[in-house]
This record gives structure tokens, sequence and C-alpha cells, in this order.
């Protein structure tokens, strides 16, 4: 028997039971290995196949219209808009988890079927969480002040960052003394 | 550290030690992390990257236990300096192809690397030859709770480690153990094996070779979800697995024997003198004989050689790996010459030290 996808012999024999009826597939041992890969269930998702689980996903819950302004939503701290992500499949920054929580927790409860973590906690939380993400909008907004070549206001940016980092290693210092 | 002088050693995963080590060649758990005050990498600027590169190798300085490992500015290697690492698994391939500041820092055993600027900002790995998870997790929780203590990780009280990509979040933890599984393939049953990973949530993938094309029998099985279990039931998932897959290798091994001895040994035979004989081969050819090769050993077909022997085979007839033996670059037909004529001297080698022992 031949592989359904090149002229190879099949040597896989795969029963995907995904669908309604069982499907019988025969592939060589090349072409087992992709179709393993891209079949939900197996491999991690790629940027591709995360894409399409996105867009699946979109699909049933918004109207073209809805999506295209869906997709210009910018975060207010890296900037990435929704578009990016769901281009490229990655995040801008830690904010985006809280910014786009209601389209991404759909996403993650079909990757990982939770939305609780289980794991282990960081033993000590130095930053709060709104310090950490208002350093990545400060330095984001002296990169652009920079490009801007409004050069007083970059340099004020600069000096808020050093204060707030060096407050926080002030206090960290506090705690350990 | 001089790459140099990594060149002709044989790393931790090469060694062919640790427990079950004719199956398992290597054990691996990865932790991916990022740094709470900088964007992720997609939306770093060049100056955050290497803010980013900076503040870890910083703070590396500053942990007295992780004080030895050899820091190396990954931008800075030669092209061939690069693969050479992913080859041996120290660096991913996304880590050799990524743009601007990225770095790795390595022990001197080839178990831990740190990757700064992966796809995350850190990217921990700790790599026990054999089957080890439980020792490669203690090690690298506790490298984790070290950099931890010096570096604030983006978390979220209810999602955990936030991670660059959603299918990371959570404990941020890849564990995979690599197989070497060739009677499974001649079987025909790893179509199988396939199936009931995918069922209880595993990944399964090749290991060599350009996309997805296992090369060389070798398969990774690693956890595909990351949040909603604590790091102990993650690893426990893949090493309850894995005993279980080694033993159905081991019966389809055993099946081969009884079955047909003869067609396996001539099989066998046939490709080892293909490695010692040959006067150009491919990669992909080189895999498939020496998994077949490897197999032999194992089954006491073949006695002149170790496991430790094929191992360093696999990884020492790579492309970057043979450029770096040579001493410079090589181009395909080039590689195929001289791969060739580094299996024949060191099989013949082989060989001599066996007939003089006997
Ligand atoms: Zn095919
Ligand atoms: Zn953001």
């Amino acid at each position: 028997m031949k592989c359904q996808q090149c002229e190879k012999p099949a040597t896989f024999h795969i029963t995907e039971l995904t669908g309604e009826q069982p499907q019988e597939i025969h592939l060589c041992e090349g072409c087992a290995q992709k179709y393993l890969m891209q079949t939900p269930g197996t491999g991690m998702p790629g940027k591709a196949s995360l894409a399409g689980m996105l867009a699946q996903q979109l699909k049933v819950a918004d109207t073209a219209k809805e999506l295209e302004k869906l997709d210009e939503k910018c975060c207010p701290i890296c900037g990435i808009s929704f578009f990016e992500f769901r281009n490229q499949g990655r995040l801008g920054c830690p904010h985006d988890y809280v910014f786009f929580a209601s389209e991404l927790e759909p996403l993650i409860v079909n990757i990982h079927g939770d939305l609780l973590h289980k794991g282990k906690h960081p033993l000590t939380h130095k930053r709060s969480t709104e310090s950490q993400t208002k350093l990545i909008q400060l330095r984001r907004e002296m990169n652009e002040a920079i490009r801007l070549e409004q050069y007083e206001r970059a340099s004020e940016l600069r000096d808020t960052i050093r204060n707030l980092e060096e407050g926080e290693e002030q206090s960290e210092d506090d705690h350990t003394v | 550290m001089d790459l140099n002088e990594l060149t002709g050693r044989a790393g931790e995963w090469m060694k062919g030690a640790g427990p079950q080590s004719d199956i398992v060649i290597s054990s691996r758990i990865r932790l991916a992390r990022n740094i709470a005050e900088f964007p992720f990498i997609r939306r770093c600027t060049a100056t955050d990257r290497a803010a980013i590169d900076k503040a870890v190798r910083d703070r590396l300085a500053e942990v007295p236990q992780l004080t030895d490992l050899a820091y190396m500015r990954v931008d800075e290697l030669s092209d061939v300096d690069r693969h050479f690492l992913a080859e041996r698994q120290l660096i991913s391939r996304e880590l050799v192809e990524a743009e601007g500041a990225r770095s790795v820092a390595i022990d001197a055993n080839e178990r831990l690397s740190l990757m700064i600027n992966e796809e995350d900002h850190l990217r921990i790995q700790v790599m026990k030859s054999g089957f080890d998870l439980v020792a490669a997790w203690d090690q690298i929780n506790e490298v984790d709770d070290l950099l931890e203590s010096k570096l604030t990780y983006a978390f979220h009280d209810k999602l955990g480690y936030l991670t660059a990509c959603p299918t990371n979040v959570g404990t941020g933890m890849r564990v995979s153990v690599m197989l070497h599984l060739p009677a499974l393939v001649i079987t025909q049953q790893i179509e199988k094996v396939f199936r009931s990973l995918q069922k209880i949530n595993l990944a399964v993938r090749g290991l060599y070779g350009e996309g997805s094309q296992a090369m060389g029998d070798f398969y990774q099985i690693s956890n595909q979800i990351t949040l909603g279990r604590s790091e102990i039931e993650l690893r426990n998932q893949v090493h309850d697995v894995v005993p279980m897959i080694i033993d159905y290798e081991r019966r389809a091994r055993d099946f081969l024997l009884k079955q047909n001895q003869q067609d396996l040994h001539d099989k066998i035979s046939r490709a080892y003198g293909i490695l010692r004989t040959a006067q150009t081969i491919s990669s992909e050819e080189t895999m498939h004989l020496l998994s077949s090769v490897r197999m032999g050993v194992n089954l006491g077909l073949i006695d002149d050689l170790l496991i430790a022997d094929i191992n360093k085979l696999f990884v020492d007839t790579q492309p970057a790996h043979l450029q770096k033996l040579r001493g410079g670059p090589l181009d395909t037909a080039g590689r195929n010459s001289e791969r060739a004529l580094y299996l024949r001297r060191y099989l013949s080698q082989k060989e001599k030290d066996g007939a003089d022992q006997n």
C-alpha cells in the first residue's frame, strides 16, 4: 500500500477517531510524523495551530465586524494589538493576560483544560504587579520619547524609572535586614 | 568556556549512562520564566534585550552556586558554533535562529543550561543521562529558587508563571524523555503508542531531522499541558508512562529475535558494514544505520561497541560537529565524505581495540 501523501510505502495505519466516523489513514513514516504533529492533541501547538484555534473560537463568538474591532484593541502597557497576538501567537507583556483576559480564557481552557495554577509560587514577592507593569510602560514611553527626539521628557522618564527601581531595591534591603 | 574543548568530549546525555540507558537516551526538564519588569521578547526593543541579558548575567554572578557557569553571547558566536551547541542540545533551534542579544550559560558537565532571550526571557534546562526525571526536577527546582531570589518573575496568582505563549503558562514546565524505539518502529507498533499517549495529553515527536520527521528512531515524549497540575504531577505523568513504553520496546525486541533472529542479525550487520566502509554518506542514512547498530549492541549482536560510542557517533556525525572536528567549513558533499571518513576511522579503531583484547 502506498502512502496517501507521497509515493513511499505506507507503514503507518492511523485510525482517526476524532470525527464522527472512524477514518483510516495510511502514511509513510515521514508523512505520519507530520500528520501526527498537526492533529490536535498531539505535539505542541505551534504558531499556526494556535492562531487556528483562536480563529475558530472567534468565529463562533464574533461577527466579522466585532472581530475587526477586537483586532484593534491594544494593550496599554506594551502596545501589542490583539491582531498581532492572533497572527503571531505570542503575547507582548505580562499585563496582556489581564487586559485580554476574556479573549484568552477560552483559549487557555482549550489548551490546558484548566484556568488555575496548582504548581509552585515564587518564595518572595518583591514587587507588586502594578509597579511591575508600570516599569514596562515607563520604559516604552521613554523609548518613544527618544524616537520623537523629546529628550527632556525622556530624561524625566529615565529618572522616574530609576527612582522606582532604586526605591524597590531599598525596600528589598529593608526586608533582608 | 572554549567550545573547541567541548568538541570530541561526550556531553551528559551522550554518556549512555543512567537508568535504562539502552532505551532512554536522556531525561530533560525545562522551565520558562520571564522577568516581570520587561515586556515579553516580541515587544522588546534592542535596548530591552540587552538590559534583560545584563540583568540575568549580573544576578547569576551573585549566586555562589551558579558562578561556575560558562556564559556565552549566542549572537556573537559563529553560525557553526551556534549549531554545534544546538546539536549537543544545550540551546534550542529557536535560540540559534533568533535575533538580537541572546545568550546561554552552561555548566561544565553540560547538565544545566540557561537560555536568555529565547521565546521567553529565561529558559532553564536540566538534562540527565538515562531515565532520571526525579534528579532532573530536584536540580532544576533548586536552580529556579536560586534565580528567583534575585529576579522578580512575571507571576499571576491564578495563572501562575506568565509566558510569551499561552501554551506554556502556569508551571512553564516541559518534561521530556528521549527514547530509542527501533523495534516498535520495525514492528509497526509505534503508532499505537502514539495514540495511547495522545489520549493522556502527552506529546510525541521525532528528535532529529528537518521539520518533524523522526530520524534514527528517536522519539521524545513530553507533557502537553502546563497549567492546572503541579510540577510533581506533570513530572509523574511522564515518569509513570515511560516504563510501559520501555516494556513494549523490550517485548518488540524479543519478538523480533524469536521470530527471525537471522533476518534481524543480517539487517544489523549490513548496517554496521555500510558504516564501516562507506566513502560518502548523508546524515539521514547515518542516523538510520546507527539506529540499527545501536539496537544490535543492546541485543548483544555486535560486541565491538558500547552504547556510549554510538551516542557519540550520533552527535559527532552532525553537520556542525563534523565541521568543528575537521576545523573548517564543509559543503554538503564535503560533509558526506568527511562523515564517512570519520565513521570508518572510528569504527576500525574500535574493531582493532576489540581484537587486541581477545
Ligand atoms: Zn508519505
Ligand atoms: Zn501588553
